[in-house]
This record gives C-alpha cells, structure tokens and sequence, in this order.
C-alpha cells in the first residue's frame, strides 16, 4: 500500500511538469532581459502610438524616400486620362522582363493567369470569376492604364500600390504588355 | 395565351353559377399556373442557350456581377423580366448598354443615369464583341430560376455518425470488461475447488517461508548502492541537460490567432504565392503581416468558403472567420461599401528571435532566392501555423554550412568568386566561405 502511494506521488510530479509546456504559449527564457527588444518592434503594440499600434501610415503631406507623387485621382475621368497620356518612365534599357515576370506571377498571376488570359487559379478553381484576358477589345488596355489600375484598382480588383513600388509598378505593366502582345498575335 | 384567357373566363363563370366557392379558387389557382408557365416558356423560346449564356456571364459579367448579389454592379437573376416590368425597357435597350454604356448614358437615359448613379459612378466596360446572340444567351442564363441545394444538415448527420460510433466503441469494450469479469470469478472459483479438493485428499500445500526483504539486502551491498548512486547521477544530470537545453526553444509553438486563417487553404488549396501577401519579405528585415486591405483583394468577391470541410472546420466556422475579417475591416458586405468603423487584429507573432540576433528576411528571400519553405517548414499544409524549425543558433549555423552561394548571374560575385576560389581553392562557394559564421554578421 506505501508503495503505491509512493508510485503514484511520482506519476503526479511527472504530469505537472509535463503539463507545464504547452504549445499554445512560448517557452520560458533563461534570461527574458536579454530576449526581449527594448525599441519598438515592427509590428508591436505599445502605448505611446495611436491605437497602440507601432505599424502606422506615414505623416500626412509627407512622401518617403524612393516614392513620387501620383497625378491622378481614383475616378472613370482620370483613368480614362491615365488610359491616354500616362506613359512609363522605364525606356528600353531598364525594362527587366525577367523581374517583370516574377512579379507578375506572385501578385497578378493568381488571377490573371499566367498568359495574361484571364485564366489564373483562383479563376480555374472558381473562386473568382469574370477576369478578362488583356486582348480584350472593350476595354482596349494600355500602359497608362494598366498603372492606373495596378494603382488604384478597379471594380473588384484592389489597389497594389502597397506591394509594389513605383519602378516594379511600371516593370509589371511592361511584361503585362508584352503578354498582351502575345495574345493578340 | 389569349385562348387561356378565354377559357379561364368562361371557366369561372360556369364555377361560379355550379359549383362551391372554394372549388373557385383552386381553380383560378391552376389556370394562374398554367398561364405563368405559358408566359414564361414564350419569353425564352427563342434558341438561347442557358449553358453558353453561363460561360459568357462567368467571362465576361461575373468580375462585377453575381447573380443573386450585390457586388460591383447589381445582382443579374431575371434581369429582363424586371427591367421590362419595371422600367419598360426592352432587350434593344439591354444591346445598346452592354455594347456600350457611355454611350447610353450620354444620350440622356433616365433609368441608366439612375443606376449610374447608385453606383457611385462605377461605369460598365463597353463590350462591344457581344454578338445579339451572345447576349440572349446571357440572358437565358440570368433568367434560370434558383436552384437551392438540398441542404443536407451536417450537424445532425455528423452527430449521428458519431453517436453510432460511440455505442460500436461501447459494446466492444462493454463485452470485453464483461468477459475479464467472468475470467476473473472463472479463475477465483477453479481455485476454491482445488483447494477444497486438496483439504478433502489431504494433500499439503506448501507455506512460503519468508526470506530477508529486498531493499534490506540492497543496503547491505556497498558495491550495488555506489553503482545506483552513480547510475541516478548520471540519469538525472541527462535529463536536466536535456530540459536546460530546450528552454527558450519555441519549436512548436501554436498560439491560437484572432482569426482562424488557414494557410492550408490559401498557400496549399489555392497556390497563392506567400509573398503575395507576405510582399515585404522581399525587401525588407520583416516578412510583414499583410494589411487587411490585401484580404480584401479577394475577399471583396469571396465571401464564403466553398473548399472542403471537416466535422470540426465546416463551411459555418470558415464563413464565421471572414466575417471576422470583415467586422475588422470595416466592410459592410451587402451594402458592399466600406463602413470606415475599423480595428486592429491582435496576430500572436510565433517566430521570434532574441533581440540579441540580427535577422533580415530580403537577404534570405530576393538575394539567396530561398524558399520560404526552408526555414518555416510546410506552411501550405498547415491549418494553424506553428513555428517548424527551432530557431537556434546552431540550426542557423548548420545551413550556412551547407548552403552554397549561388554566383552565377549576380555581377557583385564574379570578381570576389573568382578571386576567392583561386585563393581557397574551392569549387563551391559556401555562406561560410564568405563570412557566414563570424560572430558580427549576426550579433552586433
């Protein structure tokens, strides 16, 4: 009878430190002062900003290094005048296709299809529908206002200004407009 | 159907003088029937095509239109039916406005510049390839009645089967605790016997002698206590190295998210590439938590879970969670606006490294080309994230080891390659070979 109590002492002390890690929280440090950052970290929540978020937009008027003003507004009269006087910054020389591609199959691929057909998985897979191949004739693209629309986005399609920055914007119009070039041959 | 007409005339008359009043209205009833079905079969009778008319709409209609929901534009189910009974426009019209609306609206349509209007705006792409036909095909598509899926109750279904297994489970292991029972007395009565046996014979049954206890014999033998002693040592010291060695080690960490976002479904089911939402990690020290606006790149148009279920992830918990996504958001999805009331998602962050480490996630991704795999394990196979790799310095150590730099193509290696293969003479061209294991390359 001792024994088994003695036994069962053993089991008990074993499931508690067993129970102790969980794989819902973090395991304990040796020294959490050397661990922890003591400057704001990317994505942390401290008091001292608006809504304890660390993550915030930029100052308002403010443009950051490596960024340019935009022209134009988010309406039908200004996509229509991006559609005819937009043109691309990049000339002939700095035009990367290779980077243009990779771009464009991470960010426009998934929908628009690899070919730039309207074709793309989530398309296939029926999740989105009624993407249009880029030869089509109603909407007659161009570069202008294929920046326009990575910009701002249109109708269902959102804005990309956040994933790319201006020169991929313009790398990711020339490729979409070099796929346009093969569709309509 | 003007001889329907007539008939239902004349019918009711003869009711009315012969028979009961309730007779009547079963009547006016049927013919009522009669003369929809009639109507609505002459409206399509035309050769249009529902089926093609479904593959036209899913090209060229459903990036801003759905059937039955308010999405870009307005829901299209019976669309002709409802203009010509509404507004009394024709299908001329519906030509003339999918061929080219700003046309339409230029001309001063009421209806067009109304609806225009209703939607902020939002002008429709001429589509001037759609042929009369291709557009009564659409038609016929739009004028389909809604098919409602026979709703099989999951939960009823799934706790029956569950209930079933359950009692299965419960026979078994109720017969098998009733078969050790009777064992049990089996065994306890053949004892009895024999030993009532062994009385009636007068056989003798042995007395165990009792001998010296074990653990005091153990006490006695110096050699076996030194050889225990040095044996629990030594097991112990094994397993306190082992804890000591795990501590501030997070391998498996799987803290439960606000949202429940299934990588399984957005990297594994539907091949969307990490960086598309994870886009900072190819330029900068964070792979970055996607803001909630590239959710709403898609979710803008998907608003339920359609994929596969299991009993404890149905189409309501994942339908729950973009409800989520979208409270927090700020998007009211049948007025399909966006509400401005937002609020932060509190995401647990599982990989952390000690702020003593330096890591950047662009050297990794865009210089080294590595995939994102490597280090994070099968996200795409994951429901919950959890952290894969243990995030140790040796870990990190052990691949820069082993990993070469790939030269080819990257004009910045040419020369140090060239010069350094002469010097070392090396082929392959490791992380260590340039720097990777001093100490300032990571802490500093």
């Amino acid at each position: 009878m001792k024994s088994l109590i003695k036994i069962l002492v053993v089991v008990i002390m074993i499931s508690l430190f067993s129970s102790c890690k969980k794989d819902s929280r973090p395991n304990y440090q040796f020294m959490p002062n050397m661990y922890e950052p003591v400057g704001y970290e990317t994505y942390g929540e401290y008091e001292v900003f608006p809504d304890e978020q660390s993550a915030m937009l930029p100052a308002e008027g403010t443009i950051a290094r490596g960024y340019s003003l935009f022209d134009y507004e988010n309406t039908n009269e200004d996509y229509e005048r991006a559609k005819l006087e937009l043109k691309s910054p990049l000339d002939s020389t700095q035009i990367n296709l290779i980077k243009g591609k990779e771009l464009y199959n991470i960010y426009c691929g998934i929908c628009h299809g690899t070919k730039g057909n309207g074709q793309g998985n989530l398309v296939k897979r029926e999740k989105i529908l009624g993407i249009p191949s880029y030869d089509d004739v109603g909407r007659a693209i161009t570069e202008g206002s294929i920046y326009h629309t990575i910009y701002y986005g249109k109708n269902a399609m959102g804005s990309y200004v956040n994933q790319l920055n201006e020169e991929e914007r313009w790398q990711v119009v020339s490729y979409v407009l070099n796929l346009k070039a093969d569709l309509e041959k | 159907m003007k001889k329907s007409y007539q008939s239902f005339g004349d019918n009711s008359i003869n009711d009315m003088r012969q028979v009961t009043y309730r007779n009547l209205t079963t009547r006016l009833l049927f013919l009522g029937l009669l003369f929809l079905l009639t109507f609505s079969t002459s409206l399509f009778s035309q050769d249009a095509d529902p089926v093609k008319g479904k593959a036209l709409f899913n090209v060229n209609c459903a990036a801003c239109h759905s059937l039955d929901k308010k999405i870009t534009g307005p829901p299209l189910r019976g669309v002709e039916a409802k203009l010509s009974d509404e507004q009394g426009l024709d299908r001329d019209w519906i030509y003339a406005w999918v061929r080219n609306s700003p046309a339409v609206l230029k001309s001063g349509d009421t209806y067009a510049n109304k609806i225009f209007e209703e939607f902020n705006g939002t002008a429709m792409t001429p589509m001037p390839q759609l042929s009369d036909e291709d557009i009564d095909n659409i038609l016929a598509y739009t004028a389909t009645e809604k098919v409602i899926p026979p709703t099989p109750d999951l939960g009823t279904i799934g706790a029956t089967q569950s209930v079933e297994g359950g009692i299965s489970n419960e026979i078994i292991l109720g017969a098998l605790a009733i078969l050790f029972m009777l064992l049990a007395i089996g065994l306890y009565l053949v004892n009895k016997t024999l030993r009532r046996f062994a009385v009636a014979h007068a056989v003798e049954i042995p007395v165990v002698e009792k001998s010296t206890p074990l653990w005091q014999a153990f006490v006695k033998n110096q050699f076996l206590l030194l050889v225990t002693a040095i044996f629990f040592l030594l097991t112990s010291g094994y397993f306190a190295f082992g804890y000591m060695m795990q501590i501030g080690v997070d391998q498996g960490y799987q803290p439960v998210q606000p949202i429940h976002f299934s990588h399984k479904i957005h990297a594994g089911d539907n091949k969307i590439d990490c960086k598309y939402c994870h886009s900072s990690a190819r330029v900068s020290k964070t792979s970055g938590i996607p803001s909630l606006n590239v959710c709403m790149n898609c979710h803008k148009s998907i608003y339920e879970y359609n994929g596969e279920t299991t009993a404890e992830y149905n189409k309501e918990f994942y339908d729950s969670e973009i409800k989520k996504l979208y409270a927090a958001v700020g998007w009211d999805d049948d007025e399909q606006q966006y509400t401005g009331e937002t609020q932060p998602v509190k995401w647990t962050r599982i990989h952390n490294l000690p702020d003593f480490v330096y890591y950047n996630h662009s050297q990794h991704v865009t210089v080294a080309g590595l995939e994102c795999q490597i280090c994070h394990g099968p996200v795409e196979e994951m429901e919950e994230v959890y952290q894969y790799s243990p995030l140790t310095m040796n870990w990190c150590l052990e691949c820069h080891k082993k990993t070469n730099i790939k030269t080819e193509g990257n004009a910045y290696y040419t020369k140090i390659h060239e010069e350094l293969s002469k010097k070392y003479d090396l082929d392959k061209f490791t992380v260590r070979d340039n720097g990777g294991l001093e100490c300032g390359k990571c802490h500093y």
